[in-house]
């Protein structure tokens, strides 16, 4: 495997970059999975070496749909020393954080990520084995990158302790939960952990993926990878809905949302059909009092990777403005294999300022760094 | 026209590559069984290094159920998003009109050619009795 990360080709990058960015999805991986052994007791060890973690939807092989690429992962991102793509914070560093002149990176683990566990106590062991492994081998060494705190988000009491624990860590972010849980993500069992985030001023992460147990399509088990990767959009319209309708931001005011790696352009496409049913149905749904869209706008943020690219570039300009430009925040996903790349990825020319707010202002603003 | 000496023939050996620089810019060699082709080491989509991609081929059908395998060793894949470059005219799979990386002849000369000249071959030396891979720019 070739390295290709001259310390000259990295200052030419940052070079080019100029603004220093932030990037709201970098993914730390452990080197191999016993790499957490250390943060979990003996009696999670050897429960770990015995029966493994099984996982809400069941297959204990590893993820349901095989990746495009090994790992999910750029092909040249295998750190030197070995180990899995996003091991490595000195690699991390050299073909990373330098050269694309990150000042903010926020980590999003996600192997193994506590709320697939289908059993709820090593769901919540792992939980606080991720966030102390996170903030030793990461955010400590490392000032640049802030963690996620993750909770076993199945278990609203254990993830509201879980939370309690670290909020008020500077090296923490925000709270993580992926997008597929095991029921829609606006129901009354999550809302503990909403009002624990609200409670703390931290934002909430929802990075697409996850195995909450239903299939990863509305209508079932598709045939192809391609298919989960469309069906992101679908499933974190059907979280958003669930969250506006159930009437948690009306419960929850000060609640900040941020979707992870679900694309973006089909917001505004949801955000007109909700505010029309919305309309004739306020007798269902007394509790909300605004249109949907009015309720998004203020709560919802969204990573821009990956991103959408339309053949006429300026329907991409024209989701962007329907969205709001201090709503998107600039992601690469790396180490993963369709990473933007922060000169590249961008298909439209944006001016100076909402440049500025995509590659740094929104995410200090939600983040409050 | 410039002439560059990149390598000789032994060096790469079949379904080998290797990464040269040629006025700054880098371009991956191929060695397609006995043939010899360049191309630009950096994915038209945003600019991923080609020379870490997976060589493989063109998986086509022409109906549900259907399928060719053809061309193995001679289509290789972006490292990063997996865009498909056919190796011979740098032409992408997904959008071949549009997306395109450049190509470069790669020419198997003697060496008691070249030494008549001109070419340039700043890190290799030049001997009448072997055989040289020279791309034109």
């Amino acid at each position: 495997m070739n390295i290709h990360v001259s310390e000259a080709e990295a200052k030419k990058r940052a070079a080019r970059i100029g603004l220093a960015i932030a990037d709201g999805d970098v993914h730390p991986a452990l080197p191999k999975p016993q790499a957490i052994y250390p943060y979990l007791s003996q009696r999670w060890r050897d429960h770990m070496d015995t029966y493994g973690m099984i996982p809400r939807h069941q297959y204990q092989a590893g993820p349901a749909y095989p990746k495009g690429n090994p790992d999910a992962s750029r092909r040249d991102s295998y750190p030197p020393e070995g180990g899995r793509p996003g091991s490595s914070l000195s690699f991390m560093r050299a073909q990373h954080l330098d050269p694309n002149n990150v000042e903010l990176g926020i980590l999003n683990p996600l192997a193994p990520t506590p709320g697939n566990a289908q059993n709820l106590e090593l769901s919540a062991a792992l939980a606080t084995a991720m966030n102390q492994w996170q903030l030793a081998e990461w955010l400590e060494p490392e000032p640049r990158l802030k963690g996620s705190i993750m909770p076993p988000y199945e278990d609203a009491a254990a993830s509201v302790e879980e939370i309690n624990k670290w909020a008020g860590n500077p090296h923490f972010a925000q709270i993580l939960l992926l997008s597929r849980t095991a029921e829609p993500l606006g129901q009354r069992r999550y809302w503990p952990i909403f009002e624990a985030a609200a409670n703390h001023n931290l934002p909430i992460a929802i990075h697409a993926f996850g195995y909450g147990g239903n299939p990863v399509t509305s209508g079932g088990w598709p045939s192809f990878y391609i298919e989960e990767m469309c069906g992101h959009a679908q499933c974190c319209q059907a979280l958003l809905a669930s969250m506006v309708l159930e009437g948690v931001f009306e419960h929850f005011p000060t609640l900040k949302i941020i979707l992870v790696e679900a694309g973006f352009a089909w917001l505004p496409a949801l955000t007109w059909r909700l505010d029309k049913h919305w309309a004739k149905f306020k007798g269902e749904i007394p509790h909300l009092k605004r249109p949907p869209s009015e309720v998004i706008r203020e709560h919802v943020w969204l990573t821009t990777q990956p991103m959408e690219e339309p053949d006429i570039r300026r329907h991409l300009k024209d989701t962007w403005d329907w969205i709001g430009d201090d709503r998107l925040i600039f992601a690469t996903d790396y180490p993963h294999w369709d990473y933007d790349d922060p000169i590249e990825a961008l298909p439209i020319r944006l001016d100076d300022e909402p440049r500025r707010k995509l590659f740094r202002e929104n995410a200090r603003t939600v983040y409050g760094f | 026209m410039t002439r560059h000496v990149v390598a000789t023939i032994d060096e790469i050996k079949p379904g080998g590559r290797k990464v040269v620089t040629i006025d700054d810019r880098e371009i991956v060699i191929f060695n397609l069984n006995g043939d010899y082709v360049g191309i630009l080491n950096r994915c038209p989509h945003q600019g991923g290094k080609l020379c870490d991609g997976v060589v493989t081929a063109l998986i086509t059908s022409n109906e549900p159920g259907q399928i060719n395998y053809a061309r193995p060793g001679e289509i290789i894949r972006c490292p990063w998003h997996g865009w498909f470059f056919d190796l011979r005219s740098g032409q992408s799979w997904g959008e071949p009109d549009r997306i395109k990386t450049r190509n470069y002849n790669v020419a198997v000369t003697g060496g008691n050619e070249l030494v008549e000249g001109p070419y340039q071959a700043e890190t290799i030396e030049v001997t009448t009795d072997q055989q040289y891979l020279v791309v034109e720019t």
